[in-house]
C-alpha cells in the first residue's frame, strides 16, 4: 500500500496543553481511516494539523510524499485535501447550491460548470432538495451534509470528515455512511474521519487510530481495537457490547 | 408509569393537543399528541427533520404553536411565552448544550438560577447539582467553553435544573459525546428522575435514550407515528429497522 499521508511525530501545544504529543500514522490510497477517541483527546486537532489550520510545533506532515507541514489550508486545497467542520460552517446567506459552487470555484472560475457540478454532489449526497434554501435554516444533520458537498466540489484526493454523522438517527447515520463509503466515485482516494457514532465507525473503516490524552494508543482493524482493554477503558466504556439482541 | 398511555386515571404534567407549528411558511408539526405523567423519563425518536426538537420548542414556549393546546400541570400555557415556562417549571436544555463559552461554570450555573422563584435556593441549588455533578465543583472557575463536550452536557444539566423545573427538556443529551461519557450522562439522568424530576428527551441514540425511559415516543413527518413502552420500543421490528438500522 502506497501512504498518500503520512504523520510523522506530531506534536502541539497550546500554551501549557499538549493537545498532541508525537503522534504518527499513516492514510493509505483506497482506505477509509477514523480517528476515535474520548472527547478533547486530540482528533480534531489532527485534522486542523493535516489541513493547515495549525502547524505542527513538532514532527512533519507529508502528503504524496511532500511535506506540508508549514503549509496554509487553500494551499493545501488546491493540493487535494478536502475537510469538513465539526461546528459547521456554512455561508448562511448562500443557498445550498451556492454554497457547494464555492468549493468547485478553486478549479473553475465558469459559472455553469461550478452550477452543473454542485449539482450532481447535491443530487449524490441526495440534499438536491435542499438546493435553493438558504444555508441558514437546516438543520444540523442537513448543515454536516453540506459541509462533504462543499468539501467534494473542490475535487479533494483526501477528504477529512469531522463528526458528519452526528445528530442523526443509527438508520440515518449508515445510509449516510453508505455514500462515504462511494466517495472513490468522485476521484477520492482516502477517507480520514474522527467519529464517536461506533456502528459506523465499525461498518466503513478499514483501519482505526484511537488517541487518547493526544497521545495514540491503539491502532489497527476495527474489530480488533475495539477489543483492546485500553480501548474501552479510555473510551467506549463498559457497557460497549450491549446492544439490544 | 409503564402504562402505554402513561395512566389516563391521573392528571398529567404535560399534555400536547393536536399542536401544529410553522417555520414561516414550511410547516413542521401536524398535530402532535402526547402526555406525560409527573416522574416519568419519556423520550422521543425520530428521523432528522420529523418535529422532535420543535416539539419540545413548543412545549417550553420558545416556539408558539399555530394551533392546538399545550397544557401544563393542568393549565393551558399554549400562548405562555417561555421565559413565564421557566418560571412555572420548564427548563430546556437545548441541542449542542449552549452554554455562554466565555463565563465560567459558576456564572453558567447561576444564569439558570434567575427567576424570582428560584434566585432565593441559588446557593443550596448550587450544591444540590454538585453532589450531582461533583466533577464540575472542580470547574467551577473555568471558562465553560474550555471544558470538554461531556461536562459541558453536564453544565447545561445542571443549569436547567438550577431553575428548579419539574420538567426537564433534553434535546439530544448524547450529540458529539464518546460511547463512555455517553453512559456517564444518561446515568446523571436516572438520578435526576430519582430526585422525582420528570424528563422528556429527544434522542437520537435510541438505545441509550429509550434504555434509560419509561415510554417513548416515535414522530414522523411532525406527528406521532407510534407510542408505547420504552422496553417495547426497543423490540418494535420497525423501530429497529428504520432508526436502529439492524
Amino acid at each position: 500500500m502506497t501512504a498518500v499521508l503520512e504523520l510523522r511525530n506530531i506534536a502541539k501545544r497550546f500554551g501549557g496543553l499538549r493537545a498532541v504529543k508525537s503522534v504518527s500514522f499513516e492514510m493509505n490510497a483506497g482506505e477509509i481511516l477514523f480517528i476515535i477517541g474520548p472527547n478533547g483527546a486530540g482528533k480534531t486537532t489532527v485534522f486542523n494539523l493535516i489541513s493547515g489550520f495549525l502547524h505542527p510545533d513538532e514532527g512533519s506532515i507529508l502528503f504524496n510524499g511532500k511535506d506540508i507541514s508549514r503549509l496554509a489550508p487553500h494551499h493545501n486545497a488546491r493540493l487535494g485535501i478536502g475537510r469538513t467542520f465539526q461546528i459547521v460552517k456554512p455561508l448562511k446567506n448562500l443557498t445550498v447550491l451556492q454554497n457547494v459552487m464555492l468549493g468547485a470555484f478553486m478549479h473553475t472560475g465558469r459559472l455553469q460548470q461550478a452550477e452543473a457540478e454542485a449539482g450532481r454532489i447535491l443530487d449524490f449526497l441526495q440534499m438536491s432538495h435542499w438546493k435553493d434554501l438558504p444555508a441558514h435554516g437546516l438543520p444540523l444533520a442537513a448543515l454536516k451534509r453540506l459541509e462533504i458537498a462543499r468539501a467534494l466540489a473542490t475535487k479533494p484526493k483526501l477528504v477529512l470528515l469531522d463528526e458528519v454523522v452526528s445528530g442523526l438517527t443509527p438508520g440515518e447515520a449508515l445510509a449516510l455512511a453508505g455514500l462515504v463509503k462511494r466517495l472513490p466515485e468522485w476521484g477520492v482516494s482516502v477517507v480520514g474521519g474522527v467519529e464517536h457514532v461506533m456502528q459506523v465507525v465499525m461498518k466503513i473503516a478499514d483501519r482505526i487510530v484511537v488517541l487518547d490524552y493526544g497521545a495514540k494508543i491503539a491502532e489497527g482493524k476495527p474489530a480488533e481495537v475495539v477489543s483492546l482493554p485500553v480501548v474501552i477503558e479510555a473510551y467506549l466504556g463498559a457497557k460497549y457490547k450491549e446492544l439490544p439482541k | 408509569m409503564t402504562l402505554p398511555d402513561g395512566n389516563p386515571a391521573a392528571t398529567p404534567l404535560l399534555e400536547l393537543d393536536s399542536a401544529t407549528a410553522f417555520y414561516g411558511d414550511l410547516q413542521a408539526l401536524f398535530g402532535v399528541k402526547l402526555r406525560i405523567q409527573a416522574g416519568e423519563i419519556v423520550t422521543l425518536i425520530g428521523s432528522n427533520g420529523a418535529g422532535k426538537t420543535t416539539t419540545l420548542r413548543v412545549i417550553s414556549g420558545v416556539k408558539r404553536a399555530e394551533s392546538g393546546t399545550v397544557r401544563f400541570a393542568g393549565e393551558d400555557v399554549s400562548r405562555v411565552p417561555a421565559h413565564e415556562m421557566v418560571a412555572r417549571g420548564v427548563s430546556h436544555v437545548p441541542e449542542g448544550r449552549q452554554v455562554f463559552p466565555f463565563l465560567t461554570v459558576r456564572e453558567n450555573l447561576s444564569l439558570g438560577a434567575y427567576t424570582p422563584r428560584a434566585r432565593p435556593h441559588l446557593k443550596q441549588s448550587m450544591e444540590e447539582q454538585l453532589t450531582l455533578f461533583p466533577r464540575l465543583a472542580e470547574r467551577m472557575n473555568q471558562l465553560a467553553g474550555t471544558l470538554s463536550g461531556g461536562e459541558q452536557q453536564m453544565v447545561a444539566i445542571a443549569r436547567g435544573l438550577m431553575a428548579q423545573p419539574k420538567l426537564l427538556l433534553l434535546d439530544e443529551p448524547s450529540l458529539g459525546l464518546a460511547p463512555k461519557v455517553v453512559d456517564e450522562v444518561f446515568e446523571k439522568i436516572q438520578e435526576v428522575q430519582r430526585r422525582g424530576i420528570t424528563m422528556l428527551i429527544v434522542e437520537q441514540n435510541v438505545v441509550a435514550g429509550l434504555s434509560i425511559a419509561d415510554r417513548g415516543y416515535v414522530v414522523q413527518n411532525g406527528a406521532v407515528l407510534l407510542e408505547d413502552t420504552a422496553k417495547n420500543l426497543l423490540t418494535n421490528e420497525m423501530v429497529r429497522a428504520a432508526y436502529l438500522g439492524l
